[in-house]
C-alpha cells in the first residue's frame, strides 16, 4: 500500500499518495489538501487506488474538460486501465453512465426528453408546492429537526417519484438501498444483493404500468420495451440509475448547502433578503461549485494514445478528473476557495462535462433555486442544533454530505 | 458570425437553452437542441459565446461566413 517503494510519481522518491484522500478536519468544504498538494505537484500526477494499482490524476480545469470531451477516453468499467471504484465483477449494471456511444447515446437519448429545460420549467410550480408543505409540516413540528430527514432528502425524493412514477410511500425501501449503493464501503456482495433488491422493484413496477401505463417516464421506458428497442432488463436498470441519482445527489446538495451557508452567514443574508431570480440562480451555481460533491473523481480508460499537458497518457492506462479540483482551479475561478453568491461561476464542472455530463441537472438547478429562494426567507432564523464538528460528514460516499443535520429556529 | 450545432453531438443538456433561449430550443421527442436564430447579434451573441463554453458536448460553434 502506502509505504512502497515503487516509483511512478514526478517526484524522483516521492512515494505516490492514495487516493482517494480524507479531507482536513475543520474544512469540510474544502477538497482534501492532498489533491491542493498535487496542484502544486503540476498539471498531471500519479495515485494510487485500492487496487495497489497507480494512475493518472488531472488537476486542471481545462484539461479536465478536453480529456472529458475526448473520445479516445472510455467510461466503460470492462475497459483494460480503468479506475474503479472498488471491486468489481467486471459487468455493468448501472446503465448508460458506464457505457460509450454509440449504445450510451442510444439508451440516452430515450430518456432526454423529461429533462429539456421547457418541461422541467414547468414542473416548478409543483415543486414549490412541495417545498412549502414541506416546510409548513416542519415549522409546525417540535424542533431541533434533522433537516435531512425533514426536508432535504423528501423534496428530491417526491420531485423524482412523480417524475418517475414510482409510490413515494416505498421511500423507506430504496433509501434504504440506494445508500448502500454509494457508500464506497460498501462489500460487493452487499452492494450487489442492493442493487438486485431494487431492479426487482423497478422491474414489478413496470410490469404493473404494462397494464396501467401512466404519463411518467416508466411508462416511457415500458413502451420502449413493448416496441423492443430496450430489453426489460436494460429498462429496470436505467429506472433505477435514475430514481438514486435524482434523489441522493440534490438531498445533499440541500443539507450540505445549507450548513456552508450557515458557516458563510453573510452569504446566507443575500439569499434570505433577496426574490431575485438571477441571484438566487447563481447562488445555486456557486454552491455546486464550492462544495462539488460527487468527490471521487470522474474516471476513464484511455483507449488510444491522448495527450495532456505535453505528456502522453497510453493506451490501456488509466485516468481520474476529481471536479472538486477542477472547481477549485484559480485559472478558472479566480480566489477559488472563497463562496461567493455573486460570482458567475457557470462554467464550473460539478454535473461533469462531455456526452455523460448529468442528465438531470436542470431538474437539480430548478429543484435547487426553489429551495435557496424558499428556505431561508421562510425560515429567517434557521440555526444549526449542533457544533459543526459533531455532525456526520458523508466521507464514505461516492456523494458527499451530512448524514444528519439538526437544526432549530 | 453564424451559430453552427452539431446535431449528432448533442446531448440535449439544455445548456444552450438557458444560456441563450433566443437562440435555441429543444425538440419535444428527445431534449435535442436546435438553432431559433442563425445571426444573433449584440448581447445574444455574448449569451451565445456562453452556449458555446458550457455545451458538455461541444456541439455548437460560432462561425464567420
Amino acid at each position: 500500500m502506502a509505504d512502497t517503494l515503487t516509483v511512478a510519481g514526478p517526484g524522483p522518491s516521492a512515494p505516490v499518495p492514495e487516493f482517494p484522500m480524507p479531507r482536513a478536519a475543520g474544512c469540510p468544504f474544502d477538497p482534501p489538501p492532498g489533491l491542493g498538494a498535487a496542484r502544486e505537484e503540476g498539471p498531471l500526477t500519479k495515485v494510487r487506488l485500492w487496487d495497489g494499482k497507480d494512475y493518472w490524476l488531472l488537476t486542471r480545469y481545462a484539461d479536465q474538460r478536453a480529456v472529458l470531451l475526448d473520445p479516445r477516453v472510455s467510461a466503460d468499467l470492462t475497459r483494460p486501465g480503468y479506475p474503479l471504484q472498488a471491486p468489481s465483477n467486471g459487468t455493468n449494471n448501472i446503465s448508460f453512465i458506464l457505457m460509450d456511444d454509440p449504445e450510451h447515446a442510444r439508451l440516452r437519448r430515450m430518456v432526454t426528453a423529461p429533462f429539456a429545460i421547457k418541461r422541467v420549467e414547468a414542473l416548478r410550480p409543483a415543486v414549490q408546492k412541495i417545498v412549502d408543505d414541506l416546510i409548513d409540516e416542519m415549522l409546525a413540528g417540535p424542533h431541533p429537526v434533522d433537516l435531512v430527514e425533514a426536508f432535504a432528502l423528501p423534496v428530491p425524493s417526491l420531485v423524482i417519484c412523480a417524475l418517475l412514477g414510482v409510490p413515494y410511500d416505498d421511500h423507506d425501501f430504496f433509501q434504504e438501498n440506494s445508500k448502500v449503493l454509494i457508500r464506497r464501503d460498501a462489500d460487493m456482495a452487499d452492494r450487489a444483493a442492493a442493487h438486485g433488491k431494487l431492479v426487482g422493484y423497478l422491474d414489478q413496477l413496470m410490469g404493473e404500468k404494462t397494464a396501467h401505463p401512466g404519463d411518467d417516464l416508466l411508462s416511457g421506458l415500458v413502451a420502449r420495451v413493448r416496441s423492443g428497442e430496450l430489453t426489460r432488463t436494460d429498462a429496470a436498470q436505467m429506472g433505477v440509475l435514475l430514481l438514486l441519482a435524482g434523489h441522493e445527489t440534490t438531498a445533499n446538495m440541500i443539507a450540505l448547502g445549507t450548513l456552508a451557508l450557515l458557516e458563510h452567514p453573510e452569504q446566507l443574508a443575500l439569499l434570505r433578503d433577496t426574490d431575485d431570480p438571477k441571484l438566487i440562480a447563481s447562488a445555486v451555481e456557486e454552491l455546486l461549485r464550492y462544495l462539488s460533491i460527487v468527490h471521487g473523481g470522474r474516471r476513464r480508460a484511455v483507449l488510444a494514445d491522448i495527450e495532456v499537458a505535453g505528456q502522453v497518457i497510453r493506451a490501456g492506462e488509466g485516468v481520474i478528473m476529481p471536479n472538486d479540483l477542477a472547481n477549485r482551479d484559480p485559472e478558472a475561478f479566480p480566489d477559488p476557495d472563497r463562496l461567493d453568491l455573486t460570482r458567475d461561476a457557470r462554467r464550473h464542472v460539478a454535473f461533469g462535462f462531455g456526452v455523460h455530463q448529468c442528465l438531470g441537472q436542470p431538474l437539480a438547478r430548478m429543484e435547487l433555486q426553489v429551495v435557496y429562494g424558499t428556505l431561508y426567507r421562510r425560515v429567517p432564523g434557521l440555526r444549526a442544533a449542533a457544533g459543526i464538528g459533531e455532525l456526520p460528514f458523508k466521507h464514505d460516499g461516492s456523494v458527499y454530505g451530512v448524514h444528519e443535520l439538526p437544526v432549530t429556529w | 458570425m453564424h451559430v453552427e450545432l452539431d446535431e449528432p453531438k448533442c446531448v440535449a443538456s439544455g445548456q444552450c437553452v438557458l444560456a441563450a433561449p433566443e437562440v435555441f430550443d429543444q425538440r419535444d421527442e428527445d431534449g435535442i437542441a436546435f438553432v431559433l436564430d442563425e445571426q444573433p447579434a449584440g448581447d445574444t451573441l455574448d449569451a451565445v459565446r456562453e452556449a458555446v463554453a458550457i455545451c458538455p458536448a461541444a456541439a455548437i460553434r460560432l462561425v464567420q461566413r
